[in-house]
């Protein structure tokens, strides 16, 4: 194991790098919102961040897609690389990078629109008109989030006529049909209740074959479930870096283990 | 430690309590202004409708002021009491009055006649009625000119080309009503084809002549190197048309002239004798003859008659077509204008305005502008649409015409941008009110999905905002559909001689003046001739601008409602 610095990067990952987090802060309104982080997401594996409510996990994820520039007054400092491009950089394409790094929210938000419209959505917006290129498509991505079955036969009705955990994995169809390379989850499960919950973590385990995956999430054991790597955050501050099992048996840090065991949070 | 003393859980036995009284009064108001819109809607339909259904023909035998007894025909069309005192007061003669009554009863009659017995609305007092009945034979006709006129038909005469006024045959009797009926149907088919005649081929060829005028004097202006020749040209051009126009007229005045040869020998009122040229005749009717089922088939035919056809005698008469055709082009033309004015600016002050105090101060000049007098919009819209921009257009388009203004004078156009104007403020409200409604979690999916901002505002946020949109657009439309104000000023004319689209290349024609049904309510009842014959043509036109603006509303609430079932659950 290398030397500790003061601000921990931890246990580099034994694989290829898909997401590299270098000296990131953040902060708006001189609340300072995420201090230096430093994190390797490796490719095709599955990363959670855990911590408290506040401790700025969501605000890292939305680094990743942009997603935090809609915020009026938000400075952010350092550089993530997505296989090794800055995406901070100034002639960086927002939309292009948000085709490669797809988002799933909190809470369910499939458009108020077919469900074959909501998973051609991304596709169509890229300028994809060929019907039948379009069907197969919308057909891949439903069967790859492992809705196809339920929805094949009604997939002109509106989305809003599905289930929460429906919605929740058509949204995950709808982020896959445009092909990313990264799939952000922004606890993915939170509004769900605990059989959606299951399949939504199956999903994740068949989906990190092909694409690199980072979870936030409240949730310990869900962490430990589908995660492959866990990153422990606090204050703003990465605490502990590694993979889930180490971090889940052998805490490093004190404030880690409080937080596991469920001490504080 | 000391008890706790007990409360009591029951309400204190007033005899009224604050919160019923509250509920009470709440609901009270509601009542009132349930109550309020009611009683305006029953009061004008009711007038309004009366007004079509026909009246029995009276035939009254009274004394009047200096003692002589005058025969009276006509339709009751009010009653009123007035008490003693009103009645001596207005110079009424006591003496007739028997000794104990304190009401004093009058009916209003309209005589009709008018030209021949004016007044043709009298005041009758009851107390002086000697006799009256509801003879069959009393006939209602319908003239083109001055208004009806009731009395007895004696006879149908026809009269020689040769010697005027010689009569040829006369028809009377039980022959009378057959005879009679044909030829008012040949004459009502004449009088069709004079009117298509006038409206289509006449009308054309004027305006193909106007139209080469405009290009002789646009050559004038320019003078070209082959001005010589193509004014020649354009000369042989106006020959022919002249000629063809020549041609048409004399059609027309052969159907005018067997328009005439046939007259009413009619007796009215105090047994006077009058002939009513059948030619100016529309329609001859018995109502005292008529059933239930009849009155119902008469009824039916008037209004539609009020729908369908053209003002007549200084809008006192005949229907209101035209005003109907303005008011729901103009409202049409004024949502085309500001439904993307008002969206487009909300999406800026709620998507891209980055919110500060400028924004601020914008936001509530805009409500602001919704609260400015609609007579100063009417007056802006002269001064910068009508004279400003109108102006411009004419020096640069028409110049051929000039000085009789194209653009340069109100107009449809100009009175739709006024009221669009007008409107703008809130389209722009109630779009931002929709467009705050909608969650953020909406915008991010998509700009998660690699869509730009407008993509984002094109393909999710506006469809769900249109609801909203169509509120805005709702309200719009039900202000400027009411509007009278500004549109004097803009483009609204007593008696528009054309309609603004026709058969006529560009079909729409946004320079021309038009009819409101709006600025007709105030025409019939301000400043026409005749009040008391305006007065139910008043409470039917305002029935109908109701019945236009609910219909409008309601057209774009089911719109609204249908989008709003698509979007519910994120309401």
């Amino acid at each position: 194991m290398s030397e500790q610095t003061d601000t921990p990067s931890a246990s580099p990952p034994p694989t290829e790098i898909g997401l590299r987090v270098r000296d990131l802060s953040l902060s708006y309104d001189n609340t300072t919102a995420l201090k230096r982080i430093n994190v390797e997401i490796p490719k095709h594996h599955v990363t959670a961040f855990i911590g408290p409510s506040g401790c700025g996990k969501s605000t890292l994820l939305r680094c990743f897609n942009r997603m935090n520039d809609l915020i009026e007054g938000v400075e952010i400092n350092g550089t993530i690389e997505l296989e090794g491009e800055d995406v901070y950089a100034a002639d960086v394409d927002v939309a292009e990078l948000r085709r490669r790094v797809g988002m799933v929210f909190q809470r369910p938000n499939p458009f108020p629109k077919s469900i074959y419209e909501n998973v051609a959505y991304g596709l169509k917006i890229q300028g994809e008109a060929s019907t039948a290129s379009l069907d197969e498509r919308v057909e891949w991505a439903l069967r790859s989030a492992a809705l196809w079955e339920e929805v094949r036969d009604r997939l002109d009705e509106s989305a809003l006529s599905l289930s929460g955990g429906q919605q929740q994995r058509l949204v995950i169809a709808r982020a896959i049909a445009v092909q990313p390379s990264v799939l952000l989850l922004d606890e993915p499960a939170s509004a769900l209740d605990p059989i959606s919950t299951l399949k939504i973590e199956e999903l994740v385990h068949q989906l990190k074959s092909d694409y690199t995956i980072v979870i936030v999430t409240h949730n310990m054991q869900q962490a430990a479930r589908v995660s492959d790597f866990t990153a422990f955050l606090n204050l703003g501050e990465l605490v502990e870096y590694g993979e889930t099992d180490t971090i889940f048996r052998y805490p490093k840090e004190k404030s880690t283990e409080d937080y596991i065991t469920g001490r504080y949070g | 430690m000391q008890a706790t003393p007990t409360t009591n859980l029951r309400r204190p036995n007033h005899w009224f309590d604050a919160n019923e009284i509250w509920v009470w009064l709440n609901a009270g108001a509601l009542a009132l202004s349930v109550c309020t819109v009611a009683f305006i809607l029953l009061l004008i339909a009711f007038n309004g409708l009366t007004h079509f259904w026909p009246q029995p023909l009276y035939e009254i035998t009274y004394r009047d002021a200096d003692d002589r007894s005058v025969t009276l025909i006509g339709q009751r069309v009010e009653t009123d009491t007035l008490s003693r005192t009103q009645f001596t007061e207005a110079g009424g003669d006591a003496s007739r009055l028997p000794e104990n009554a304190n009401q004093v009863e009058r009916w209003l009659f309209k005589t009709g006649n008018r030209r021949l017995n004016p007044p043709d609305f009298r005041w009758v007092y009851r107390h002086d009625i000697i006799t009256q009945a509801q003879p069959e034979t009393l006939t209602s006709i319908e003239r083109v000119e001055w208004g009806y006129a009731f009395g007895r038909i004696e006879a149908l005469r026809f009269l020689s080309n040769e010697t005027p006024g010689a009569p040829l045959s006369a028809v009377t009797g039980a022959e009378l009503q057959p005879v009679l009926q044909s030829t008012l149907q040949r004459l009502n088919d004449t009088r069709d084809a004079i009117a298509t005649l006038e409206s289509g081929t006449i009308k054309q060829i004027s305006s193909e002549l106007q139209a080469l005028r405009l290009q002789q004097r646009a050559m004038q202006l320019s003078a070209s190197a082959d001005a010589t020749n193509r004014q020649a040209q354009l000369r042989a051009e106006e020959q022919i048309l002249l000629q063809t126009y020549a041609e048409q007229e004399t059609i027309l005045s052969g159907l005018l002239s067997s328009l005439a040869g046939s007259e009413l020998l009619v007796q009215i009122q105090n047994g006077q004798q009058h002939t009513i040229d059948l030619a100016d005749t529309l329609r001859v009717s018995y109502p005292n003859r008529m059933g239930f089922v009849d009155k119902a088939v008469q009824f039916t035919s008037n209004i539609w008659r009020f729908l369908s056809e053209d003002p007549r005698e200084a809008n006192t008469e005949g229907g209101v077509f035209p005003a109907i055709f303005g008011t729901v082009l103009m409202v049409l033309l004024m949502s085309v204008v500001v439904t993307p004015i008002g969206v487009i600016t909300a999406v800026y002050l709620h998507e891209y305005a980055t919110r500060g105090p400028l924004i601020r101060v914008l936001r509530i000049a805009i409500s602001n502008l919704a609260g400015v007098p609609s007579i100063v919009y009417g007056v802006f819209g002269l001064g910068f649409f009508v004279y400003f921009l109108g102006g411009n257009i004419d020096q640069l388009f028409y110049q051929a015409a000039l000085p009789a203004p194209t653009f340069g004078t109100p107009g449809l156009f100009w009175a739709s941008l006024t009221l669009a104007l007008l409107t703008v403020p809130v389209v722009i409200v109630s779009t931002e009110e929709g467009l705050a409604r909608i969650p953020m979690a909406l915008r991010e999916g998509s700009l998660a999905l690699g869509a730009t901002r407008a993509e984002t505002l094109l393909q999710v946020v506006l469809p769900m905002a249109s609801p909203a949109i169509l509120t805005g657009v709702i309200l719009a439309v039900a202000r400027a559909a009411g509007e009278v104000a500004p549109l004097m000023l803009v483009g609204v004319v007593k008696l528009a001689p054309a309609l603004p689209i026709d058969g006529e290349f560009p079909f729409l024609h946004l320079d021309r003046k038009f009819m409101h049904l709006g600025f007709h309510i105030y025409d019939v009842g301000f400043q026409s001739p005749n009040v008391e014959a305006a007065r139910p043509l008043v409470y039917a036109t305002a029935l109908l601008l109701i019945t236009i603006i609910v219909s409008l509303n309601l057209a774009a609430i089911t719109l609204r409602h249908r989008l709003e079932q698509r979007y519910r659950s994120f309401e």
